[in-house]
C-alpha cells in the first residue's frame, strides 16, 4: 500500500511530509527531543534560530524546536483520535440511515442538521464549556463537530449505491443485510471516506490549533501548535520565528494531508489503480 | 467545386493528451448532398459518433482533437467553409443555424428548469431574431409540426411532464426551428420504445420529404435506417469499410464486416424463425408457476401520508413455465414487465398472487430462481474481483468457498467462454459482452431451475448480442433451464422464445406459442407492437405516425379493475377480448 502511494506523484510528496511529521510527533510524544521542551532558561530568552537552538527560543528560554515536536505530537494525537471517532460514528450513522430510511433516517439526519447549524468552533466551545478544557475534551469536541460531515458523506453515496443493480443482484442470491452493507456499500465508500478522512485530519488540526489558540485546548506549560501560535502573537514583531515555525508546520501538515487524500482517491479506485502500475 | 452540401475528406480524430498516439478515426471520406440521408452504422467503438460530432466540432468538448482532413460545408448563401479549420466564434454561428443536432437521450438534452416553450423560442430568437409573441407563435407551430397534441398547453410544460418520445419530438422541433441545412441525429431512438421509435422515424421521414435538409443518422441498428436512408456508411475500428446506396449495400454487401453485421442483426420475420427445440408434451416438469400476480404501488398524499391512490403496475398476471422452455415477456416501458420479473425474485413485494418455483432441480433448493440484469456495468460491484463476485451467491446461502467451489467457478467461466485466469481480475477489465457473460455465470453458481433475464441483451452490440443469445440457448439445452426473458425487442424475442406473453398496462393481453403469436397476432396492441418493428425486409413500407400513448395506471384506492375474458385463437394461443 505504502509503495503504491509512493508511486503516485502527489502521494509521494504528501506521504513524505506526513511521514516527517509523524516521526516528529512520535519522538515528541516519547520525549526524545534535543532539549527538554518544558525546561526554562532565563538567560537564553527570545534567541533567534542558531546552531544551539535550531528554531530559536521563546519568552521563557524554552527550545522552540523541541516544543514544536511536542506540539506536533499533541496536535496529531488530538486530530487522529477525533477523526477516528468522527468517521466511525459518522459512517455507522450514515450507513444505517441510508439503509433503513424512514423514521431512523429522519431522526439521524435532523440531528446532524442541528449539529451542522452551529459554527464548528462555537459548538466545540460549548462542549468544552461543559467538560472543562483539556486535550481529551478537544478530541470529544472535534469528533462531535465532524460527525455530521461524515454522516452526510456516507449517506449520500450509500443511498444511490443501495438502488444499484449489484445490490439487487445480491438480494436475489439471498445475501444478508450485513454482508450487503459491508461488501457492497462500504467497499464502494472507501474512496470518498478515505479522501474525507485525510481532509478531516487537516481540518481537525486547524480546529485543535484554533481551540488551543483560544486557550481552550491543550493547557500550558504543555505545547500544541495552536498554543504556540497564541503565545507567539504578542511577540510577533520582536521574535517572528516564534510565529513562523508553528504556522509553517500547520500549513505543511494540512498540505500533506490534502495531497495524501488526493492520491488515496486515485489509488483506491480499481479503474485508475492499474494505470498507476 | 462540387455540389455537395458536405464533403468530408481524410478526417482523422484523436483523443487524450497526445491525440496522435490515440487516433480513433483514421481517415474517413464521405459526401452528402442536400436532402439526402446518410446512415452511419457501426458498433460501439467504431468511431461513428466521433465522426458525426466532428462535423459540428462538438468533439472538442469531449476531449477529442481533429488531426487532419477537411470538411467542406456549403452554407445557405452558397459560400463554402472548411469546418475543420474554423475557429470557435465562427462555429457558434454555424451550429444550430446551419447544422442541427439531435442526441440520444432527450431527457438529459433539455434543460429541466425551463419550459418547453422557452427552449423552443430560444432557437427562434437566436437564429431568426424573433421576439415576444412572434417567437411564441413560431414555437407553437414548430410543436404542431412534430405532431405534439395540445401544443399550446405543452409550451408551458417543463420537460419532466413529457414522455421520452414527446421530448425527442421537442428536440427535433428545436433542431428544425432554425431550418438547418444539415441535421445530425446520434442514435435518436435508442432510448425509446419500439412504437415511439416508429413515430420518430416516421417524423424524420416526413421531414425529409418536406425539406431539403441533409440528414446524418447514426445508429447501431442497420434494420432501423433501412427504410429512411439513401446511402449507408459502415464503420469499424474508426475506418469506413463500405459505403454506397442503401439497396446496393443491404442486398449485395461487399465487405465481410457488413455481411457479418447484416447476419448478426436479429431479422424479424413474423414468427417464421422461432425456436422449435421445445414443445409442451407433458414430459418436462413445471419450473415456475405464477398465479394472479398483482403489484400495486401506493401513492401517498396529504398530511398523514395515507395511500390515496395506487399505481396498478401489474394486474392479475398468471403464467407457467416448463423446464427447458423460454417464455418471453414483451411490452413497452411502463407495461409492468420489469416489475413482474422483480416481483418473482422478491425485489418488490407482490400485493397478491402466488409464485411457486420448482425446487427439485439439481442443487436448486436454496434459490431456484436467479436473475440477470439489463446493465452488466451496474450489476457487478466494481470493487470486487471476479472470484469474489462469483463466490457471493454461495456465501449468501451459507456455503464455504472450498476447492469444489473454486472448481465450479472455473468451470462456469469456461462454460460462458471467458478466460480461466479471469478470477483475480476486476469487472472494468472486461467488455460489455464479457461482463454480461460474467453475470450469467454468477446466476448459475447456485444451479437454479429458472433464470429471469431482464432485458439481458438490450445493452449489448448486435454481434455480441447474437453470441450471448446463442450461449443462452446452449446453456438452456445443457442444464434444462427455464428462462423468463423480459424484452422490448421483438426481433430478439423471436430468436430466443418458445412462448410469448404480451404485457400492456400491467396485464397480459395475449399469450401463446411464439410462432402463433408473432405470425398471427390477435390483440390490437400486439399488432401495433409487431408492426412497429423496423427491419431490412420491410424497408419499403411506409411509416405511419401513431401518437397514441399508454393510459395512466393510477387508480383510486380500493379500485378493482375488470379484466376482459380470454378468447382462444388456436392451440396455445390466447388473447383478451376487446370491447
Amino acid at each position: 500500500m505504502l509503495r503504491t502511494i509512493f508511486k503516485h506523484p502527489s502521494g509521494r510528496i504528501g506521504l513524505t511530509i506526513i511521514g516527517i511529521f509523524v516521526l516528529a510527533a512520535l519522538l515528541g510524544k516519547l520525549g526524545i527531543t534535543p532539549h527538554d521542551p518544558l525546561m526554562q532558561d532565563r538567560l537564553a530568552r527570545l534567541q533567534g534560530p542558531s546552531a544551539q537552538h535550531l528554531f530559536g527560543t521563546d519568552l521563557f528560554g524554552r527550545d522552540v524546536f523541541s516544543r514544536l515536536m511536542m506540539g506536533i505530537g499533541q496536535s496529531f494525537v488530538v486530530a487522529f483520535f477525533s477523526v477516528a471517532a468522527a468517521s466511525l460514528f459518522g459512517t455507522v450513522l450514515g450507513l444505517t440511515a441510508a439503509w433503513f430510511g424512514g423514521f431512523w433516517d429522519g431522526t439521524v439526519m435532523r440531528l446532524m442538521d442541528v449539529l451542522l447549524a452551529f459554527p464548528a468552533i462555537l459548538l466545540a466551545l460549548l462542549i468544552i464549556a461543559i467538560f472543562g478544557p483539556s486535550g481529551w475534551t478537544s478530541v470529544l469536541a472535534i469528533a462531535i463537530v465532524y460527525t455530521p460531515i461524515f454522516t452526510r458523506v456516507v449517506r449520500g453515496p450509500a443511498l444511490s449505491l443501495k438502488t444499484r443493480d449489484f445490490v439487487d443482484a445480491a438480494r436475489t442470491f439471498g445475501s444478508g443485510r450485513g454482508y450487503i452493507m459491508t461488501r457492497h456499500l462500504m467497499l464502494n465508500l472507501v474512496a470518498p471516506l478515505s479522501v474525507q478522512i485525510t481532509l478531516a485530519l487537516a481540518w481537525a488540526l486547524l480546529t485543535e490549533a484554533g481551540l488551543s489558540f483560544l486557550g481552550l485546548g491543550t493547557q500550558p506549560p504543555y505545547a500544541s501548535l495552536g498554543l504556540m501560535l497564541a503565545d507567539a502573537r504578542n511577540l510577533m514583531e520582536m521574535a517572528p520565528w516564534l510565529l513562523f515555525f508553528p504556522a509553517a508546520t500547520v500549513m505543511f501538515a494540512v498540505l500533506g494531508f490534502n495531497l495524501l487524500g488526493d492520491a488515496m482517491r486515485d489509488i483506491l479506485d480499481p479503474k485508475t489503480r492499474r494505470a498507476l502500475g | 467545386m462540387t455540389g455537395h452540401l458536405l464533403s468530408v475528406r481524410d478526417l482523422r480524430v484523436g483523443f487524450g493528451k497526445v491525440p496522435e498516439d490515440n487516433e480513433v478515426v483514421h481517415g474517413v471520406d464521405f459526401d452528402l448532398t442536400a436532402g439526402e440521408t446518410l446512415a452511419i452504422v457501426g458498433e460501439s467503438g467504431s468511431g461513428k459518433s466521433v465522426t458525426a460530432m466532428s462535423v459540428n466540432r462538438l468533439i472538442g468538448y469531449s476531449g477529442g482533437r481533429i488531426l487532419g482532413g477537411s470538411m467542406m460545408f456549403t452554407r445557405s448563401d452558397g459560400t463554402q467553409v472548411d469546418l475543420a479549420a474554423l475557429d470557435e466564434p465562427a462555429l457558434e454561428k454555424i451550429r444550430g443555424r446551419d447544422i442541427g443536432m439531435i442526441f440520444q437521450e432527450p431527457m438529459t438534452s433539455l434543460n429541466p428548469v425551463l419550459t418547453i416553450g422557452t427552449q423552443i423560442e430560444e432557437s427562434f430568437r437566436l437564429h431568426h431574431g424573433m421576439s415576444g409573441a412572434g417567437a411564441r407563435v413560431a414555437a407553437r407551430e414548430a410543436l404542431e409540426r412534430v405532431r405534439i397534441p395540445d401544443a399550446e398547453r405543452r409550451l408551458a410544460n417543463a420537460p419532466h411532464q413529457l414522455s421520452g418520445g414527446m421530448l425527442q419530438r421537442v428536440m427535433i422541433a428545436i433542431a428544425l426551428a432554425a431550418q438547418p441545412r444539415l441535421l445530425i441525429a446520434d442514435e435518436p431512438t435508442t432510448a425509446l420504445d419500439v412504437t415511439i421509435q416508429a413515430q420518430i422515424m416516421g417524423l424524420l421521414a416526413e421531414m425529409k420529404r418536406e425539406t431539403d435538409t441533409g440528414l446524418i443518422f447514426i445508429t447501431h441498428d442497420i434494420g432501423l435506417v433501412a427504410g429512411l436512408a439513401d446511402r449507408i456508411m459502415v464503420m469499424q475500428h474508426g475506418k469506413v469499410v463500405e459505403q454506397g446506396a442503401i439497396d446496393a449495400v443491404l442486398d449485395d454487401p461487399q465487405h465481410d464486416y457488413t455481411k457479418h453485421l447484416l447476419n448478426a442483426v436479429p431479422h424479424f420475420s413474423d414468427g417464421k424463425s422461432v425456436r422449435r427445440d421445445h414443445s409442451r408434451d407433458g414430459k418436462s416438469g413445471r419450473a415456475l408457476d405464477v398465479k394472479g400476480l398483482t403489484v400495486r404501488f401506493p401513492v401517498r398524499a396529504g398530511l398523514l401520508r395515507r395511500a390515496r391512490s395506487n399505481v396498478h403496475a401489474v394486474e392479475d398476471v398468471s403464467f407457467d413455465l416448463m423446464q427447458g422452455e423460454t417464455l418471453a415477456v414483451v411490452g413497452e416501458s411502463g407495461s409492468g414487465k420489469s416489475t413482474t420479473a422483480r416481483a418473482i425474485l422478491g425485489l418488490v413485494n407482490a400485493t397478491r398472487g402466488e409464485i411457486t418455483a420448482d425446487k427439485t432441480g439439481l442443487g436448486s433448493a436454496d434459490k431456484p430462481v436467479q436473475m440477470v440484469f439489463q446493465n452488466p456495468n451496474a450489476s457487478l460491484n466494481p470493487r470486487l474481483t471476479i472470484a469474489q463476485i462469483l463466490a457471493e451467491p454461495l456465501k449468501a446461502v451459507g456455503r464455504h468457498i472450498d476447492e469444489a467451489a473454486r472448481a465450479r467457478m472455473v468451470e462456469l467461466l469456461e462454460r460462458v467462454e471467458l478466460p480461466a485466469d479471469s478470477l483475480p481480475r476486476y469487472p472494468h477489465e472486461f467488455s460489455g459482452g464479457q461482463r454480461q457473460r460474467l453475470c450469467i455465470a454468477r446466476s448459475l453458481m447456485l444451479n437454479p431451475s429458472v433464470l429471469v433475464l431482464d432485458e439481458a441483451v438490450s445493452a449489448l452490440d448486435v454481434s455480441v448480442q447474437a453470441r450471448v443469445l446463442d450461449l443462452l440457448a446452449d446453456l438452456q439445452r445443457e442444464f434444462g433451464l427455464a428462462y423468463l426473458f423480459v424484452s422490448h425487442d421483438m426481433a430478439v424475442v423471436e430468436r430466443i422464445a418458445h412462448r410469448i406473453a404480451v404485457l400492456y398496462a400491467g396485464q397480459i393481453v395475449e399469450m401463446g406459442s411464439a410462432a402463433s403469436v408473432l405470425a398471427d397476432p390477435r390483440h390490437s396492441y400486439t399488432k401495433r407492437l409487431i408492426s412497429a418493428v423496423p427491419s431490412i425486409e420491410r424497408r419499403h413500407m411506409e411509416f405511419a405516425i401513431d401518437t397514441r400513448s399508454v393510459p395512466s395506471l393510477m387508480r383510486p384506492a380500493g379500485f378493482e379493475p375488470d379484466t376482459a375474458p380470454w378468447v382462444e385463437h388456436g392451440p396455445d394461443h390466447l388473447a383478451r377480448a376487446e370491447g
